[in-house]
């Protein structure tokens, strides 16, 4: 496995439980244990939470399970033709399969001074205790990005009680993945929660103003203490390109996770993806994904064939409002409202040609576990019934 | 530390230390008992750290929340005495806890 994240870990889990008994081992370029990533942008930031309670697993399991970890190490070439892998340490190693789990790795801001600022990015746990640390001591933040990343940041940091800008270059927030009526509603939370929220703002340089920062943007300039900034991710397929498969957007797998080598699957953030729910190809950063497709890479390494055919599910929590997604609903033709959003619950279904594509559901678990039901299903609902409060959408995807 | 004792799939007791505060899931995940996921890693999200509590700890280990009601909705094999184990907060009240490992790996 290159890779140790969650990926990286459900495939060696799934190898295990799949009776496959000889040697493996997981290669990650970090120096600890594999963790979870979704707490980083929460709750990690307010310092409560120790980093061994990220773990996915104990130290004992690698050696219960006879996995061999190889951590703070890169895989730097993939030769296939000799199965090999040579690795930062200068080592090399043979395979006879291979999986590739390797992530993303965060895009930079690329404005003049930003690489002479305090900028802070979320990926790793090392990224995630350095600035828990630094909000720890600071009054000022400048958060770049309005997506999941950034609007967590700013939620925990306005519950740290610290003064938070947060810039957007779109006019709206998390528009690549929810409806406007899902993006003015938390413009709205975050405003009534004391954050800056600029919409349609560039930010065109930073600079340095003493011990601080000055954040030159279109909607003017702000002072802060620290940046952060969440503006995206990019795939991490360097080394599968080099080694001459197929990638765009990401490492190139088949519906059971199969890159264009056979004995080499790939899993997670990382894949530009048939996925077999969704009918198209596309790339998902998710946890739920990562996990599922895993089950089927390590299906192909076993020589059995298992689709990955999931409904995609995220989950984003800010201030006291869980936000519980189901399937891709972008784009879409149709998105009806479900509850009233100034009582903080409600939810958005989406619809494509007439069909539910996805839904939103906002301190509404009930409906997002009925829409992943229903779209696991493809039991038939109607606009006017999602609209209609009165309809039992548990029962309907019971029935 | 109190001790909570886990029943895998399979039947075998894992009896473990598990420190006051933390999550029965949190440690299930620590102690290595295999078939607690927590794909979610505890947010009540994703219903993959079910469990069934014993019938003798029906009453002490109390009810679910809204929350985790709704979530456990999606759990395969839902009982009377299901719950997310992520949803429970190990005390000295619970020492001796039994649970039993759900089909969380579907």
């Amino acid at each position: 496995m290159i890779g140790a994240g969650q990926a990286g870990q459900q495939i060696c889990d799934s190898l295990r439980r799949g009776g496959y008994e000889d040697g493996l081992v997981m290669i990650g370029d970090e120096p600890c244990l594999p963790y979870q990533r979704p707490p980083l942008s929460k709750k990690f930031l307010t310092g409560t939470l120790d980093a061994e309670r990220l773990y996915l697993r104990p130290a004992s399991y690698y050696e219960k399970q006879n996995v061999e970890l190889r951590l703070d190490v890169r895989v730097e070439r993939i030769e296939r033709t000799t199965r090999s892998l040579y690795l930062s340490s200068g080592e090399t190693l043979a395979y006879a399969g291979l999986a590739l789990a390797t992530g993303t790795r965060v895009r930079p801001l690329d404005v003049p001074g930003a690489a002479d600022a305090e900028i802070h990015y979320i990926r790793s746990l090392a990224d995630g205790q350095r600035l828990a640390a630094r909000l720890a001591q600071v009054k000022r933040i400048a958060v770049i990005g309005g997506g999941f990343i950034g609007l967590e940041v700013a939620a925990i940091a306005r519950e740290l009680g610290k003064d938070v800008v947060l810039i957007e270059a779109f006019d709206r927030l998390m528009a690549r993945a929810v409806a406007p009526p899902v993006s003015a509603f938390y413009a709205e939370l975050h405003r009534a929660f004391g954050v800056e929220v600029l919409l349609s703002t560039g930010v065109t340089a930073i600079r340095a103003s003493g011990a601080a920062y000055t954040v030159v943007s279109t909607g003017g300039e702000y002072t802060v203490d620290l940046v952060v900034v969440g503006i995206g991710v990019l795939p991490n397929s360097e080394v599968a390109e080099q080694a001459g498969l197929a990638c765009r957007n990401g490492i190139v797998v088949d519906e059971y996770a199969r890159t264009s080598d056979p004995l080499i699957v790939a899993a997670g953030d990382c894949t530009w993806h048939m996925n077999g729910f969704l009918h198209r190809e596309l790339r998902l950063e998710s946890v739920q994904n990562a996990v599922d497709q895993a089950k089927s890479a390590a299906a192909s390494l076993l020589g059995q064939t298992s689709v990955y055919c999931q409904v995609p599910w995220f989950w984003s929590d800010q201030y006291d409002v869980k936000l519980q997604i189901a399937g891709i609903g972008m784009p879409h033709d149709d998105a009806v409202v479900r509850g009233e959003p100034a009582t903080r619950a409600f939810s958005v279904f989406y619809f494509r040609a007439g069909v539910l594509v996805g839904v939103d559901a906002l301190n509404r678990p009930a409906e997002h576990m009925a829409a992943r039901r229903l779209l696991a299903q493809g039991t038939a609902l109607s606009a006017t019934q999602a609209a209609d409060s009165g309809c039992d959408l548990m029962a309907l995807a019971r029935a | 530390m109190p001790k909570i004792i886990y029943v895998d799939i399979d039947g075998a007791r894992h009896e473990c230390n598990v420190a006051n505060g933390v999550s029965v899931m949190e440690g299930a995940i620590q102690n290595g008992v295999a078939g607690i996921l927590a794909i979610c890693g505890g947010s009540c999200a994703c219903s993959t750290c079910h469990v069934y509590i014993d019938t003798d700890w029906a009453e002490r280990a109390g009810a679910a929340s809204d929350i985790e009601d709704s979530t456990l909705e999606l759990a395969y094999d839902r009982k009377p005495l299901s719950r997310l184990a992520c949803q429970i907060e190990v005390s000295a009240a619970l020492d001796g806890l039994v649970v039993h490992v759900a089909q969380n790996d579907g």
